[in-house]
């Protein structure tokens, strides 16, 4: 099941995915569909997480991510650490 | 107030870093960076409602702590006037928002529905900004709130020199947009900015504009990172004090604007050139005001004492300080409140070191005895270091005004207003409010605009297709069937001029004409060989035409005879009309550089009487020329050729020999076939080439076979010229170019050379292109589709698009047979190696010739070689699996 992600809490609860990732998991699930734009403090949350998959070689996969949500992690260069689904 | 230690750098002079920062200075470098990438990109998912209302709370924040600032700059710089500098913050945010307030800038910000344009806009992302140290914290409010409408994040890297007060505005302007919505990280400072750590984020991949106001080291550092870069330098404003001025005015403009701040604003005046005739008024004036004027020796003084001997630029140490200050740390002797220097020079360069620019209250002036000589010192100023940037005229003389605009090379010529504020725009006039004033070329810069958001925006243009304007052209009237030439008649007129060859007239053809004309009318003929118009041909019909004063041409002929009539009457109303000119090459006929002319001299009505059913001429914009002097041929294409009458009469054309008849018959065929796949076909020309091809292929053979078949005859003459309506909106193909070529080189008749071709051409267009034409009339592939509805009209059976084409193909080829037609070039006794020799200049001519630019296919070099040898070999070779596969 992917982890569903609501924009009032969203750096507390990447955050969240963030600390119980392990190396077992292979990959997590994020469902994004709620987020209809990310500040600041989230960005700097999902920089955060993807460091962490990386070096617990987790795939992080992000679902439902709209196209704006989408450019902003394009611009930011956060895109290409993590998979999209739609 | 003297400074001394002010490192401002000589303006010209420019500083390297020796070497890059250290790691750790890096790693502090890259976390602003990766600050303000983030708030970059989270900014782009801001609305125009959410940039406004941030930026109104800015402006408010920058009015509040307008003096704050402006405080904090002069106790930091020691340069300018706190007062002044208050003025500078407010303009920075109320007049800068004033203008930016109703302005879009995000989404769409513009529509051009005329253009079928949509303007989006697209932040830049992250700005790497310098700013200055004679214009601090404005330049810091004005780049803020610019950036944060266009939704930008900027890392400030301040002149060290003011560095808190630039780094307090930064801090004033970020609590607020953060507070407002922005992102966190929109604004960052560099602390303690280096040389090194400029040049790092100069050259940051991550940095997309780099946007540096101060000297010329700075701005050629910002051009040579290879990064877009806005770049402003130095000025050296000339000022052209006209004799005709509002000598009142100019003056307190003048002092207004070179006192402002200290003359800290680098368009302030610098050098002012005044008319001899009020010279000593404007300078009395200037010492009413509380300047001073110098005198010789206090001239060597100051030039000596503020101007560096050895660079030949301003010494730091005066910049943005007041006149009396300077005046006394040089000890030259001047009233405590005195408020300007004024040196007398005699020109301009290094021998007249006051002819630069000045940061400070001290003015150049020049007596000018004439208007030419005083525009040519204000070139020498502007050309002195102040190329692009800006200059001002005090003048009621419109010419005079427009005169100094097109010799100054400047961004911003400020008129009867003060150069320094008015150059900053929104005061004094209309321009863009800025704080960074673009210099052009002449100043190194990419731009000669005040800066502001338009200049930190992408610009993305959203086109559509455009349904580009058809037409639909043809004479006013057509008089179709027999007797038709009764209606001559109905045209009145005083002198008509017919003109036609020997043999029509010999066989009474001119009779005919000459009886159906409008009673009461002279009629003259004018009997010209029945060839291509010769340009001497057409100069002796021109010259009938003057002799007789002729209101009316009859043209009574083939297509060469109404030609010539054609071009006779285009020289005989427009006798300036050139020719050769007229005949330039043109790829769209509404974008085509040189026009026919649209004054006339005179008018005159053409009437076309066609004896032979082909060219169609009768109704064609076309006339073609030939000069046997040159051995050159010319076509002219016109709507304004187009006769204003057409009589298609048959009986013109009843004693048509037979082997012209299949001919023009032919030429007809192509036309219409040409005209319905062309990639300029509509509707209009469709429904004309459709019933042109049905004509011909039920009566040509009629016609061919019983010239006296009064039926046939009546309906080749009406599909020709029908057909000629179809190519004269729709234009031909590759068939017409390659008979051309073919037939000019081995001298062979235009039908004929048309019929050679026509098989292979209509395999050729409708197989898959090697390559599509662009056509913005056409929608997808469709030539095949169209032979394939002839194939319907006719009748011809078949099933799916290929085998209805190759139907159409051999129908074709049919009727040529039953024309006598050659079915190949070797059939006409053209020798293979002869022909070998001639294609590459058969298809150098016919891909230059115009024709084939409405094909749907666009014809290759090798596909015409390969064309030209299908027609050369002739039936036998395989058209097999051309065809559009989808058609199959």
């Amino acid at each position: 099941m992917p982890m569903s992600l609501k924009e009032t809490d969203m750096i507390s609860g990447l955050r969240s995915a963030a600390a119980q990732l392990s190396g077992d998991d292979g990959e997590l699930n994020m469902d994004f569909s709620c987020i209809a734009r990310i500040d600041a403090g989230a960005m700097r949350a999902l920089e955060d997480l993807a460091r962490k998959a990386e070096e617990r070689r987790v795939k992080v996969v992000l679902s439902g991510v709209n196209v704006n949500v989408y450019k902003t992690l394009k611009l930011a260069r956060l895109s290409r650490r993590f998979s999209f689904v739609n | 107030m003297i400074v001394s230690d002010v490192e401002v750098k000589g303006r010209g002079q420019v500083s390297l870093p020796a070497e890059g920062p250290s790691a750790e200075r890096i790693a502090y470098l890259e976390s602003l960076v990766s600050q303000a990438k983030i708030a970059a990109a989270v900014f782009t998912q801001f609305t125009q409602e959410d940039v406004d209302r941030i930026v109104k709370r800015m402006v408010l924040a920058g009015l509040e702590q307008a003096q704050y600032l402006a405080r904090l700059a002069v106790e930091e710089t020691r340069l300018g006037v706190m007062e002044d500098k208050v003025i500078k913050n407010m303009v920075a945010s109320e007049f800068v928002f004033n203008y930016v307030k109703d302005k879009r800038t995000v989404g769409v910000i513009r529509e051009i529905p005329q253009r079928n344009v949509l303007e989006m806009a697209e932040p830049i992302g992250v700005l790497f900004s310098l700013t200055p140290i004679t214009n601090p914290t404005s330049t810091v409010l004005f780049k803020c709130i610019v950036a944060i409408k266009t939704r930008n994040a900027v890392i400030f890297s301040p002149h060290p020199k003011a560095w808190h007060c630039c780094a307090e505005a930064v801090r004033i302007m970020y609590e607020t947009a953060v507070e407002n919505g922005a992102p966190e990280g929109v604004f960052t400072c560099v602390e303690s900015p280096t040389l090194p750590d400029n040049a790092y984020l100069m050259h940051h991949k991550d940095v997309g504009l780099i946007d540096a106001t101060g000297g010329p080291g700075v701005v050629k550092a910002a051009y040579s990172s290879g990064k877009p870069a806005l770049g402003v330098g130095p000025g050296n404003t000339p000022v052209y004090l006209e004799k005709t001025a509002d000598l009142n005015t100019a003056v307190v403009d003048i002092i207004v604007s070179k006192t402002f701040d200290n003359g800290t604003i680098c368009a302030s005046e610098q050098t002012v050139v005044i008319d001899t005739e009020i010279y000593d008024a404007a300078l009395k004036k200037f010492a009413d005001l509380g300047a001073h004027i110098c005198n010789e020796k206090e001239t060597r003084l100051l030039e000596r004492s503020v101007i560096d001997p050895q660079t030949g630029f301003m010494q730091p140490m005066a910049i943005g300080q007041k006149a009396a200050d300077i005046a006394r740390f040089i000890g030259l002797s001047v009233k405590p409140d005195t408020k300007l220097l004024i040196a007398p020079i005699h020109g301009v360069g290094r021998e007249h070191p006051l002819s630069v620019e000045k940061l400070f209250p001290v003015l150049a002036v020049y007596r000018a005895k004439s208007v030419p000589e005083a525009l040519k010192v204000c070139i020498d100023v502007n050309h002195a270091g102040g190329l692009g940037h800006t200059a001002v005229i005090f003048s009621r003389n419109e010419q005079v005004i427009r005169e100094f605009g097109n010799v100054i090379n400047a961004g911003r010529i400020i008129v009867n207003s003060p150069g320094a504020i008015g150059a900053l725009g929104a005061v004094y006039n209309d321009l863009v409010p800025t704080f960074s004033f673009g210099c052009g070329t002449g100043g190194g810069n990419s731009t000669t605009d005040n800066v502001n958001i338009q200049h930190y925006l992408n610009i993305k243009r959203v086109a559509r297709r455009t349904q580009n304007h058809m037409w639909f052209r043809v004479p006013n009237q057509i008089f179709f069937n027999m007797n038709a030439v009764e209606n001559l008649g109905q045209f009145p007129s005083k002198t008509t001029i017919i003109v036609t060859n020997p043999a029509l007239e010999q066989i009474g053809h001119v009779d005919i004409v000459r009886r159906h004309v409008c009673p009461q009318t002279h009629v003259h003929v004018c009997v010209i060989p029945d060839a291509e118009p010769e340009v001497k041909v057409i100069q002796q019909g021109v010259e009938a035409l003057n002799f007789y004063k002729a209101d009316q041409i009859i043209a009574l002929g083939g297509g060469s005879i109404i030609d010539a009539a054609k071009i006779m009457k285009l020289k005989y109303e427009s006798p300036e009309a050139d020719l050769e000119e007229l005949a330039a090459p043109f790829l769209d006929l509404r974008k085509r550089v040189i026009e026919y002319p649209k004054e006339k001299a005179r008018r005159t009505r053409l009437l076309a009487i066609p004896t032979t059913s082909g060219t169609g001429s009768e109704v064609t914009p076309f006339a073609v020329l030939t000069d046997k002097d040159s051995g050159r041929k010319v076509t002219l294409a016109d709507y304004s050729l187009t006769p204003d009458v057409a009589i298609v009469d048959p009986q013109f054309v009843m004693s048509m020999p037979k082997g012209l008849t299949a001919d023009t018959g032919i030429d007809c065929l192509t036309h219409a076939l040409e005209a319905g796949v062309s990639n300029y076909a509509s509707a209009y020309t469709d429904s004309n080439a459709m019933q042109a091809i049905r004509l011909v292929f039920r009566y040509l053979p009629v016609a061919y076979e019983n010239p006296r078949d009064e039926e046939a005859r009546c309906m080749m003459h009406n599909a020709a010229c029908i057909a000629a309506m179809a190519f004269s909106n729709a234009s031909v193909g590759v068939n017409h170019a390659l008979a051309h070529a073919f037939g000019a080189r081995f001298h062979v008749a235009h039908g004929k050379a048309n019929a050679l071709m026509l098989p292979h051409v209509i395999a050729y267009n409708a197989a898959v292109p090697a390559k599509f034409m662009p056509s913005p009339y056409t929608q997808g592939y469709v030539a095949h589709k169209k032979y394939a509805t002839v194939t319907d009209l006719l009748g011809l059976g078949g099933q799916g698009v290929q085998e209805k084409v190759e139907k159409l193909i051999a129908a074709t080829e049919q009727l040529l047979d039953r024309l006598e037609f050659p079915r190949s070039i070797a059939e006409l006794g053209i020798p293979r190696d002869e022909f070998e020799r001639a294609v590459p200049e058969m298809v150098k001519a016919a891909f230059d010739d115009p024709s084939w630019r409405s094909n749907p296919r666009m014809p290759l070099m090798g596909e015409l070689v390969e064309l030209f040898w299908k027609a050369y070999e002739g039936r036998g070779e395989s058209r097999v699996n051309t065809v559009h596969p989808q058609a199959v």
